[in-house]
């Protein structure tokens, strides 16, 4: 019983990143990042996008920020946040932040406030969903291993 | 490897290292492995080119702006490059174009400028697949110019490509290695190693890519390498 628990959580963890591809929130460079976990590397995958979570919060901060000032919207300081959250999403895989950040940034080449608002709006409801559903991809991972760890006891 | 093990003689690491003190090589340089020197202000790059190259079995020193990377390698203006560096040699850097400060462009040219580091090849990565900049890298003397996002296919290609490079000064290349390693386990005086490379470096390597390896370690820039990142770029989505 406890090795279907096990089973089950992979099925589920499977069907999440079938949803997520299918809905382009992830791509293929995202299974590059599972492809360089292994036992010597066990968590690398969480500790990156980790990483990339704690990055895309200041930049989106920032971004905020830039964007609140009416009097001076630094556009080129807006370009510069843009292009490192696009090449750290690129990195990890998530092609619909990515593709937001494209369309913030040519916004901002145009100085276009109104279009900045919207794509920062965009931004952040599409990053809250790939945190969310990452998040719940982790936790699946974690029950996958402590009831895959169950069925396995120790010996001695 | 069976070989060995079946002659009692002890591991490959410790028998290369006997090998080469017979050839004047220093041994604290682990000759076994490439040391690349990378360099990217992003943390989620750092971390992912890290664990791309350490899985393909190179060494890497991370480092996070231009400037480090040339404190790192003893040009820093503002120290004298007197020092050098056993066991710290660097076989590749490799680069993000875009980065505040010096970019990577920037930091080629430097390495490029430098009698002492000139001969290390240099890869640039950028997000943007923009030609004219591509075209200005290699005039520069970089080797090859990754499109990021970078993955485990684009470091084996540059794998292949170190190993023959480096190991050309040592009387070895890539695939070879192993031949020749073999044919010691079987002899009982020490290897007698010819030092023509050309000899040596075999076409047989799977990476199409990287045909020209009359290119030694003091050509900087070789005309030919010109062919493989527009052709990375084309083939963006193979796996070779």
């Amino acid at each position: 019983m406890l090795g279907l628990g096990a089973d089950r959580l992979r099925a589920d963890m499977s069907r999440l990143l079938a949803l997520l591809f299918h809905q382009g929130v992830l791509d293929e460079q995202f299974l590059q990042l599972q492809q360089l976990q292994d036992e010597s590397s066990p968590n690398f995958v969480s500790e990156v996008v980790n990483i990339y979570f704690h990055e895309s919060e200041k930049l989106l901060r920032n971004l905020r920020g830039l964007l609140m000032d009416r009097e001076l919207s630094d556009y080129k300081k807006m370009g510069i946040h843009l292009n490192q959250f696009m090449g750290s999403s690129s990195s990890i895989g998530a092609k619909r932040v990515r593709n937001i950040c494209v369309a913030f940034r040519a916004a901002s080449e145009q100085n276009n406030r109104a279009g900045c608002l919207r794509a920062l709006e965009l931004l952040e409801h599409e990053y809250c969903y790939l945190k969310n559903k990452l998040h719940e991809l982790f936790q699946l991972e974690q029950q996958r291993a402590m009831a895959a760890g169950v069925r396995y006891p120790m010996q001695n | 490897m069976n070989n060995m093990a079946r002659n009692g003689t002890v591991s490959r690491r410790f028998r290369r290292s006997e090998k080469v003190d017979g050839f004047d090589f220093s041994p604290a340089v682990e000759s076994e492995e490439v040391h690349v020197l990378a360099v990217d202000d992003s943390l989620v790059d750092r971390k992912v080119i890290e664990r791309l190259l350490r899985i393909s079995s190179c060494k890497v020193t991370a480092v996070d702006s231009g400037i480090r990377a040339l404190q790192f390698l003893g040009l820093d203006e503002e120290k004298s490059s007197s020092v050098g560096f056993d066991g710290l040699k660097v076989d590749l850097i490799i680069t993000d174009y875009c980065m505040p400060g010096m970019t990577g462009y920037e930091l080629l040219k430097k390495i490029k400028e430098s009698s002492a580091f000139r001969q290390i090849p240099v890869v640039i990565m950028s997000s943007e697949n923009v030609l004219t900049r591509i075209d200005r890298c290699l005039e520069e003397g970089a080797e090859d110019f990754i499109v990021k996002p970078v993955k485990l296919s684009d470091v084996k290609r540059l794998r292949d490509y170190m190993n023959k490079e480096v190991k050309m000064g040592n009387e070895e290349s890539g695939i070879n290695k192993r031949k020749l390693r073999e044919s010691f386990d079987l002899s009982s005086s020490p290897p007698s190693v010819s030092s023509s490379p050309s000899s040596l470096s075999s076409p047989s390597s799977p990476s199409p890519s990287r045909s020209p390896l009359s290119s030694s370690l003091s050509a900087p820039s070789s005309p030919t390498s010109l062919d493989s990142p527009i052709r990375r770029l084309k083939m963006t989505n193979t796996d070779y």
